[in-house]
């Protein structure tokens, strides 16, 4: 009876710009190219000596954290210095938060504060979705990864990895190895991959890690990691989660390492010049083979230098996006 | 009082009539179908021209929220609800706080319901003390005091042993035993139908094992017991052929489904929209369609509102986090009615899947509409336009996708025995 609201129209101002940046899921192909070449613009500047740019000057990112991560939460840290924005970093603990009514209340206690921008992890999915319905209208949020849904820029930054390195996305076969299941970055990776026109999609792991209907969503399903990876340009390896084990979804790393782990022989079957990625932090001997997550099909380092500018890129947009929107009220 | 219904549709399964008669009532009964009886003082009419005249709903599921969530909702909030809704007998299940474990609970409920005087309430007793799947309730002391049939709610009993012995005890007293199956591991943490829209927006899926391995244990323990089932709100077609066949065998066996499953599926959820976080959850559009053919078929002896109001902050949090259920009993009508309009059923099967259909689940001796039977009435105009606003609604929970939309088919009167208990404005 009625109409599902458009998930992707709330990322965008009424000129089409974006304003938040929540899923990759919906966004037009023009929307996610202007996001790789205006990441592009900001890898080739953190060679220069001086790394600053003052578009977000006189703004304030807060770094809304409901799930710990380090690694994440610092590149969005670094993101935002670059862009001259004053940052503050919270973290909150989800026990704390665990009801709605916190979650409402910690948003209005932060609203008070005059931010311009949340980046916001949370493990619920949808979470991030929720904050930019209920945050006052100029505040531009952006999604770190909310529960098993999405992490938009994570699959932006891979998606600016590929484009580097193997060009067009058309010409490329693209496998995601592992944990599809719990996975926000294989979701986002899959919908951002579809949309830049990627010539084949596939997943491969065991039916316990697999959403039954992922392909509808645009990706071909392997059990056989040989089989998947046969021809392949590009190899995304996901990380696996220790407590898959203990909810009976694997039986052992060292079994899940014998049919999917990523090793060199494996890695034959790809092609020759295929690129090896994996959004971090890996675990040696469980998804992957040290030879390769070192060897020189690997990208795994240059992905975490493209995540700065990825995220510069978005933050940047997005701060813009509410402007115009401003400006036109 | 002595009232007039003129000018209406008197639709009433329980006798077989489809026809343009007018009602007499005097003291609580009809005293009168079609004529106006020699010497009857009409002291009050009820127009009903262009409007259809049935007898008052039968809700086999709607909670009210009280004892102890009041501040979802109260007896007397709720049970106006449902006098707005056509409904004048409900059933409320025992999750309450505390639960309809005790006399003393079922009494205060009763209490309450007759002081507000809008709807007569049947509780649901709790089917295991505290709803724990432990130990036996006082089934007998509860159905004593009111309780029309027993259920756990949502809370699988974890041991079949401890159910088969329910189930046996059930059936030694013959008493209704009512099942909202769901198994307590396949379901683990889910928050909707395991399908391609929860794999999309990442949500943990429930499948539809869930509720048909339930369903089977249910069927295999009471052909061994003897006892009597009623399956509640029901998500899958695949449950209903189970119970279509144990039918056939010759089980005891009812079943009745939800009115929101047989309108949304989970298509819906794809906003992240927590209004249609819903337990069993809503699942696909060919398992909605294949519940709609169970539904023509006559496999399903009732609908029910399964009317759960929240407060806004229970829905006001990612999807997930929020709590399950509809603030469905205004709707009632219209989401039923479009089921018509649909070709899915005529107005009569769909009246009696409201009226008699819920009555011989209960076993309640209710006569529908002929000289001398309570005047339990609802008049509502098929075809009127409205929309239910968070002013207009009598139910405390706003928690209605379908608030400020367009609905078609109205309630304009609820008689409870022959007093009137809702008049549109």
């Amino acid at each position: 009876m009625n109409q599902p609201c458009d998930l992707a129209k709330l990322q965008l101002n009424r000129r089409g710009q974006l304003r938040h940046f929540l899923t990759t899921e919906g966004l037009s192909r023009e929307l996610l190219t202007e996001i790789l070449d205006t990441a592009d613009s900001f890898v080739d500047m953190s060679d220069q000596a001086v790394k600053k740019v003052p578009l977000l000057r006189g703004s304030t990112v807060v770094n809304l954290f409901f799930e710990n991560s380090t690694r994440t939460r610092s590149t969005f840290e670094l993101a935002a210095k670059r862009l001259s924005a004053d940052v503050l970093n919270l973290d909150i603990s989800t026990s704390a938060t665990s009801k709605g009514e916190t979650l409402m209340d910690t948003l209005r206690n932060l609203q008070a504060m005059h931010s311009d921008m949340f980046v916001v992890r949370h493990p619920d999915s949808g979470a991030a979705h929720f904050i930019a319905q209920h945050v006052t209208p100029r505040v531009a949020v952006i999604n770190a990864g909310d529960g098993r849904h999405a992490h938009p820029t994570q699959a932006m930054l891979d998606m600016q990895t590929i484009r580097r390195h193997k060009g067009d996305f058309g010409a490329l076969k693209v496998a995601i190895v592992g944990d599809i299941l719990h996975s926000r970055v294989a979701r986002s990776q899959i919908h951002a991959l579809n949309t830049l026109g990627a010539g084949e999609v596939r997943v491969i792991g065991p039916k316990t890690l697999l959403p039954k209907h992922i392909e509808e969503l645009g990706a071909r399903v392997y059990y056989d990691l040989g089989q998947g990876l046969r021809d392949v340009d590009v190899v995304i390896m996901l990380r696996l989660q220790t407590e898959r084990m203990a909810s009976a979804f694997l039986p052992s790393q060292s079994e899940f390492y014998k049919l999917y782990g990523l090793t060199r022989e494996r890695l034959a079957q790809a092609k020759p010049d295929a690129i090896v990625m994996h959004p971090g932090p890996i675990n040696r001997g469980v998804e992957i083979e040290s030879e390769v997550a070192d060897g020189s099909q690997s990208l795994i380092l240059k992905q975490v230098g493209y995540g700065v500018a990825t995220r510069m890129a978005v933050m940047s947009m997005a701060v813009s996006g509410q402007t115009t929107e401003h400006l036109n009220e | 009082m002595n009232i007039h219904i003129r000018g209406g549709r008197l639709v009433d399964p329980f006798n077989g009539v489809d026809a343009h008669q007018d009602l007499f009532l005097q003291a609580g009964r009809v005293v009168a179908i079609g004529d106006h009886p020699a010497g009857f003082e009409v002291e009050e009419v009820v127009e009903a021209e262009g409007c259809v005249v049935a007898p008052g709903f039968i809700d086999l599921q709607a909670h009210l929220r009280e004892p102890g969530l009041t501040q979802k909702g109260t007896i007397e909030t709720e049970t106006a609800a449902a006098a707005a809704s056509g409904v004048t007998t409900l059933c409320c299940p025992p999750l309450t706080q505390p639960v309809i474990d005790t006399p003393a609970v079922v009494q205060l409920i009763l209490d309450r319901a007759a002081e507000a005087g809008y709807c007569r309430v049947l509780p649901l007793g709790a089917f295991t003390r505290g709803l724990e799947g432990e130990q036996l309730s006082n089934m007998v002391a509860l159905k004593e005091a009111g309780c029309v049939a027993f259920t756990n709610a949502r809370r699988p009993l974890p041991s079949n042993r401890t159910l088969m012995r329910c189930l046996e005890y059930a059936a030694t007293h013959d008493l209704l035993v009512m099942v909202q199956a769901q198994d307590p591991g396949l379901g683990a943490g889910g928050c909707a139908h395991d399908g391609a829209t929860a794999d999309r927006l990442g949500l943990a899926g429930i499948p539809e094992t869930a509720e048909t391995v339930d369903v089977a244990r249910h069927l295999l323990l009471a052909e061994q017991t003897g006892a009597r089932l009623h399956f509640g709100q029901l998500s899958s077609r695949a449950s209903l052929r189970m119970i279509e066949e144990a039918r056939a065998r010759g089980l005891r066996v009812s079943c009745d489904l939800a009115v929101h499953q047989l309108i949304f599926s989970d298509a819906d959820l794809s906003g992240f929209d927590s209004r249609f976080h819903l337990l069993p959850p809503l699942r696909s559009q060919a398992d909605r369609d294949g519940l709609r053919q169970g539904l023509a078929s006559g496999s399903v002896d009732a609908v029910c509102s399964d009317h759960q109001p929240h407060e806004a902050a229970a829905k006001a949090a990612p999807f997930a986090a929020t709590e399950p259920g509809m603030s469905s009993l205004e709707t009632l009508l219209p989401l039923a009615l479009a089921l018509v309009e649909q070709g899915v059923l005529t107005l009569d099967q769909l009246v009696a899947r409201l009226t008699v259909g819920p009555a011989r689940v209960l076993g309640l001796a209710h006569e529908g509409l002929k000289e001398g039977a309570l005047a339990d009435i609802c008049v509502f105009d098929p075809v009127r336009e409205w929309s239910l606003t968070a002013e207009s609604s009598r139910s405390r929970g706003l928690n209605s996708p379908l608030l400020g939309q367009p609905l078609k088919g109205q309630v304009r009167t609820t008689l409870l025995e022959g007093r009137v208990v809702f008049r549109q404005p």
